[in-house]
């Protein structure tokens, strides 16, 4: 990694910001900070195992109402609901979490090598990936989770590299056009001038300063990856139920419940979705509010002068 | 496209596009054969192979040609494509062709029909944001705009059919018609609406377009989402410049002025976008198509990819690849002719 920003100095520049960006933000961070505790402690929340269809030896009941031993009732499948969304948390949050990390990790350096050499290979590298960018992402999605299928099952890592693909591009374009632009930076200039070598110079002066619009896309993409990732349990194409607990999956099975009217089975699962991508978006928008000079607004801070000292 | 920088006309414009699509299209059907067939695993033992001997599979694999080297698999498919044949299914045996003929027509109406909810609601909505901006009014349309884009498609499907199974129950909920219908209306066109209109059966037009109510809403409001924050933006733009003013100088009426003069330069940016968001169509007609159980291509890919039918899936994406393409040529044509700046 390059430097890091120091955690204080960002907090101080978000509470600078003007107006409401500040509290969608802190919206945002509160949300997504709630469904991370439900992701760390699940075992701990979660009254059941996300799997656990009876208690000693007790059967649970099929599509009951909210009760004492159930908060928020059962499925058709005899599973706990509550349990089901709490543990979902750490399923969305660990497939997101790595197909992002995936997708930058591939991404970034070849954004920065392909705008830094330019020539031919950077123009067939756009052109894919821009082929690749204008494939309905939905699609992309369904056909990897198809490939990895067979190759390697149906469980967390398969889910978050159906994702990958689809976001590689989005790094690559922001990365590969700050890249050229820095490429004529008299920084970059001095650095060639020196005699560093390519590579020397892609990691060391190029790098650092490319990736800073990548963590408000990285939220942002988390937060489109989520809507993908339950999209996919939805179609029946993720995670499999018995390899963890994922809300898309459960929003599948509650298809037959809702023309039957009963909601619950439907309705928290598709709320905890709802909530953890607005909470993702507001942190997104709210990084690149603050965080992109561009759009920043400051607002006004009482400035208290010292009194001049008398001559 | 903007790369095209030639100056010059719009019949040359259009033949410098129309190049243009063969390249794109085929850096994706490209893609479509390196995914599907250089992957691991062998597409007939993957559909068939508990069902039959190792000779038969043997035989049904010279059969599918896979038994030949990459390229020359590669050249026949690309070959095969330009004659739009797609292959036929390993699982069942159906042209990918007949597939897309007989159930492309499902997909097709959800989709129109979605477009013309989103139009119908997005525009009006738009433009009535972009002129009070800043009002509650305004802050109410935005927050529904995001809502509407933020929700995942077939959560708002479901919460819909719930709404509707509890307060009109006699309303349908999935499906594209009811049996008697679909038995009733002769096969002419591949489109259910369009066979039962050419048949002069009133009841079952009817009885299609009831059906259409909830998908197309449904799939309609993700599309109307965006449609809401471009107009609004645009219109907000536009109302800014000069040729606004002179109109407002002229006494113009404040809502002839909108109407007319901001209004329409703010749509041109919309066809544009409406071209863009054909991929974001698609995928949440897939998902539409799974709600409401409507028996379209999605519903087909579903179910193809969940029997691992390698040909199907392969014959299905390349369909969809080259949807893509053609819109996204239709779009670039459309807004060269009705916006001039872009041709030059």
């Amino acid at each position: 990694m390059a430097r890091r920003v120091r955690t204080p100095r960002v907090f101080q520049t978000i509470w600078n910001t003007q107006g409401l960006a500040r509290y969608l933000f802190l919206t945002g961070v509160l949300i997504t900070g709630v469904f991370v505790v439900f992701a760390l402690l699940a075992p701990w929340i979660a009254p059941y195992d996300f799997a656990q269809r009876s208690v000693d030896g007790v059967r649970f009941p099929k599509l009951a109402g909210a009760s004492g031993e159930h908060l928020l009732g059962t499925n058709d499948q005899f599973y706990d609901i509550f349990s089901r969304v709490i543990w979902g948390a750490r399923t969305a949050l660990l497939v997101v979490g790595l197909s992002i990390l995936l997708s930058a990790v591939v991404g970034v350096p070849l954004g920065i090598v392909s705008g830094y050499t330019g020539g031919w290979f950077d123009r067939i590298t756009v052109f894919l990936m821009d082929a690749l960018y204008s494939f309905p992402s939905l699609l992309l999605a369904i056909v990897f989770s198809f490939l990895l299928r067979n190759a390697i099952g149906g469980g967390i890592l398969a889910a978050a590299l159906s994702l990958t693909a689809i976001y590689i591009p989005q790094y690559f374009r922001v990365v590969r056009n700050t890249t050229v632009a820095a490429r004529e930076a008299t920084y970059v200039e001095a650095a060639r001038a020196i005699g560093a070598p390519p590579v020397t110079v892609m990691r060391k002066y190029v790098f650092g300063n490319v990736v800073q619009s990548v963590p408000v896309i990285g939220t942002l993409n988390a937060a489109d990856a989520l809507g993908t990732l339950a999209a996919l349990g939805f179609l029946g194409l993720g995670i499999q139920p018995t390899e963890a607990s994922e809300w898309g999956y459960d929003l599948s099975r509650a298809l037959d419940d809702v023309s039957a009217g009963v909601f619950a089975p439907a309705f928290w699962p598709g709320l905890a979705i709802i909530a953890l991508i607005t909470g993702l978006t507001l942190v997104g928008e709210g990084l690149n509010e603050t965080l992109n000079p561009a759009l920043r607004r400051r607002r006004l801070r009482p400035v208290v002068l010292t009194p001049r000292e008398e001559a | 496209m903007s790369t095209v920088t030639a100056s010059g006309s719009l019949p040359r414009y259009i033949a410098v596009r129309l190049m243009l699509v063969i390249p794109m299209m085929w850096v994706l059907l490209t893609m479509v054969f390196v995914l599907l067939r250089i992957a691991p695993g062998d597409p007939v033992s993957a559909a068939v192979g508990d069902k039959l001997s190792e000779d038969a599979l043997d035989a049904r694999r010279a059969a599918l040609g896979l038994d030949r080297p990459l390229i020359v698999q590669y050249l026949d498919y690309l070959g095969d494509v330009c004659r739009l044949d797609f292959g036929t299914t390993i699982s069942n045996g159906r042209p990918v062709l007949d597939i897309i003929a007989n159930q492309g027509g499902a997909t097709l109406t959800l989709t129109l029909g979605a477009f013309l909810f989103a139009l119908v609601v997005g525009l009006p909505l738009g433009r009535l944001a972009g002129r009070r901006r800043d009002s509650a009014l305004d802050a109410g349309i935005r927050i529904f705009g995001i809502v509407t884009y933020a929700a995942p498609i077939f959560w708002v499907g479901l919460m819909l059919v719930l709404f509707v199974v509890r307060f009109v129950p006699s309303w349908p909920t999935y499906d594209i018609a009811t049996a008697e219908t679909k038995y009733l209306v002769p096969d002419r066109t591949g489109i259910l609406l369009l066979d039962a209109a050419l048949d002069n059966d009133w009841v079952g037009v009817r009885d299609v377009l009831q059906h259409h109510v909830l998908p197309c809403f449904t799939l309609g409001l993700l599309i109307c989402g965006v449609i809401i924050r471009l107009v609004r933006v645009n219109v907000i733009q536009s109302l800014k410049g000069d040729y606004v003013e002179a109109a407002r100088a002229r006494g113009i009426p404040e809502r002839r002025v909108v109407r007319f003069h901001a209004f329409r330069n703010a749509l041109v940016p919309v066809v544009t976008v409406i071209g863009l968001q054909f991929a974001l169509t698609l995928s949440g007609a897939i998902l539409t198509e799974r709600t409401f159980n409507w028996p379209g291509l999605g519903t087909e890919l579903v179910a193809y990819v969940t029997a691992r039918d390698y040909v199907a899936v392969q014959g299905l994406v390349t369909f969809f690849a080259i949807a893509v393409v053609l819109v996204s040529l239709i779009v670039d044509i459309v807004n060269a002719l009705i916006d001039p700046r872009v041709r030059y």
